[in-house]
């Protein structure tokens, strides 16, 4: 088991076409540790497939090539073969757009990662740990007397906790998340928004937003994305108050989306 | 007439139409299950299915047709038993291995909707063939090889439909966590469970209906099967053989019709239960 730390995620010259197309190009970004960092940007510019990129959820993409590569603490997951892909992306949790439980029970949904990594194989341990991450995502007092209940009877907001602990239950070192809150309804989003300014203190969050307000409140670093080039980047107050390029201030003045 | 008027009358004609061809469905299901049910019954006896053909059984009431339903159970059950465990690893192979649409996963698809589409007579020649070459005569196993070709394409078919009811979003969840493409199919088949079960026991009522397919290749015998080698009786078959035969015959072909319905409906409505009850412990 690795030692929880915080590691480092560079994005080092990317490059990403599908079919022929361009979707990324020239991508070079480093996201600060500890911090949460909004992708922001017009529909199609290519921040999901950034987001997918850092941990190469690409690989079901009709027609996807990539150079460049993406560094988890040194080591590029690009390239990894197969074995130590899986051992990158469990330092990478995600947190998907709609929430999407596994076909199992809440307890087996937070245990299926610990388990295939071979992590708390004794019983009161993983019940310590599905507690832990439960309680971390403030769903226990909810889900306590029916953990072997199918996760799929969770509310959406309840579901997207628990996709929520089921990553944090890998130890990741950052959590990726995209449009997370946007198949939320508002009280859902803040709960969400919440835990991720206070998880933040522990993980390296980088998420993918489509609301500017949403990343006016959490965001502490930005990338603005445009037709796949990063036009701006920098603490999330100097880029949404004093943004320097003129395509960052017109997308800000919702001029286009 | 106003535009809105036109509008109801077309909306009217439209389900008219949709009523008209549900009927049509209907009535058919209905005449035919009626017609087997009627003229079944009234040939059925315990003894015909409890019962081998006895001495005089092409003159008279002398024994059943129990050997015709074990021959069907014969054929059937090892050749559904080896169709599944051909089947589930090919459907798992071609949507999680070959998930992207690329020429390999678009030849195997390609060739599974051929075989989906040949005939069960064509399957019927060709294994005859098969065994023709090798020195093997009409048997159980001629039946069940057979019975296994036309359960495959079917279950696959069907399974790559459902198993293209996964969400990205569930796979990706699974590979996020670093799982392997391995533990990703046992979750995956949790999610499409109901459905390929759905699926293969469709296919093996299809498959247990089908004279076309067992006609050259199990062969047709008024004695019980003792070993793989032995030729036997099959339901359809048997419905086949005796519908154009004199009398005493045809009401047995309607009494082994109503056996196979009954057989095929248990399998339909069990697949239905099974599916519901999974469905429900999943959500």
């Amino acid at each position: 088991m690795t030692q929880k730390a915080t590691e480092s995620l560079v994005v080092d010259n990317l490059n990403v076409s599908i079919e022929g197309q361009p979707i990324l190009k020239n991508i070079n970004v480093f996201f600060p540790v500890n911090k949460i960092t909004c992708i922001v940007g017009p529909s199609g510019c290519g921040k999901s497939t950034l987001l997918r990129c850092l941990n190469r959820l690409t690989e079901n993409i009709d027609g996807f090539t990539i150079k460049g590569s993406v560094l988890i603490d040194g080591q590029d997951i690009v390239t990894a073969d197969d074995e130590h892909l899986i051992e990158l992306r469990r330092h990478v949790g995600l947190v998907p757009q709609r929430p999407c439980p596994l076909p199992m029970s809440i307890y087996d949904n937070v245990a299926y990662g610990c388990r295939i990594h071979g992590m708390h194989t004794r019983k009161h341990e993983m019940d310590e740990t599905v507690e832990r991450y439960l309680t971390e995502v403030g769903l226990w007092d909810e889900v306590k007397d029916r953990l072997r209940r199918p996760a799929t009877r969770l509310s959406i907001g309840q579901q997207q906790r628990l996709c929520l602990a089921r990553s944090l239950a890998v130890e990741p070192d950052f959590i990726l998340a995209d449009e997370a809150t946007s198949a939320l309804d508002p009280i859902s989003s803040k709960t969400i928004e919440e835990l991720f300014v206070r998880l933040k203190e522990k993980y390296t969050i980088i998420m993918v937003t489509h609301t500017l307000p949403q990343a006016l409140r959490i965001a502490d670093y930005a990338v603005f994305l445009y037709l796949g080039e990063i036009v701006e980047e920098g603490d999330a107050s100097q880029v949404f108050r004093s943004p320097k390029n003129e395509l960052t201030k017109r997308y800000l003045s919702g001029l286009f989306s | 007439m106003t535009h809105i008027r036109i509008r109801q009358i077309e909306e009217k004609v439209m389900r008219g139409v949709m009523l008209v061809a549900t009927l049509i469905v209907l009535g058919a299901v209905i005449s035919i299950l009626g017609t087997i049910l009627i003229r079944g019954c009234k040939a059925l006896s315990w003894d015909m299915v409890s019962k081998f053909p006895g001495k005089e059984w092409n003159t008279a009431p002398d024994g059943g047709f129990l050997n015709a339903i074990l021959g069907s159970l014969y054929v059937v059950i090892p050749a559904a038993v080896i169709g599944a465990c051909i089947s589930i690893p090919v459907v798992f192979y071609i949507t999680m291995y070959k998930r992207r649409r690329t020429g390999v996963s678009y030849i195997i698809r390609l060739a599974f909707d051929v075989l989906y589409g040949i005939p069960p007579i064509v399957y019927g020649a060709f294994a005859f063939l098969v065994m023709v070459g090798v020195g093997m005569r009409a048997s159980v196993l001629g039946g069940i090889m057979v019975t296994v070709l036309l359960i495959v394409p079917m279950m696959i078919r069907s399974g790559d439909e459902i198993a293209k009811t996964v969400p990205d979003e569930m796979v990706d969840a699974v590979y996020s966590l670093g799982a392997t493409k391995w533990e990703t199919v046992w979750v995956v088949l949790k999610h499409i469970l109901p459905g390929m079960l759905t699926a293969f026991l469709l296919a093996v009522g299809r498959a247990i209906g089908d004279a076309a397919a067992v006609m050259f290749t199990a062969g047709f015998s008024d004695q019980p099967a003792h070993s793989l080698s032995d030729p036997t009786a099959t339901l359809p078959l048997a419905v086949f053989n005796w519908i154009i035969m004199p009398d005493p015959f045809p009401g047995r072909a309607y009494a082994a019709a109503l056996v196979l319905t009954i057989l095929v409906l248990t399998l339909s409505i069990a697949s239905r239960v099974i599916t519901r009850r999974i469905t429900r412990l999943n959500k």
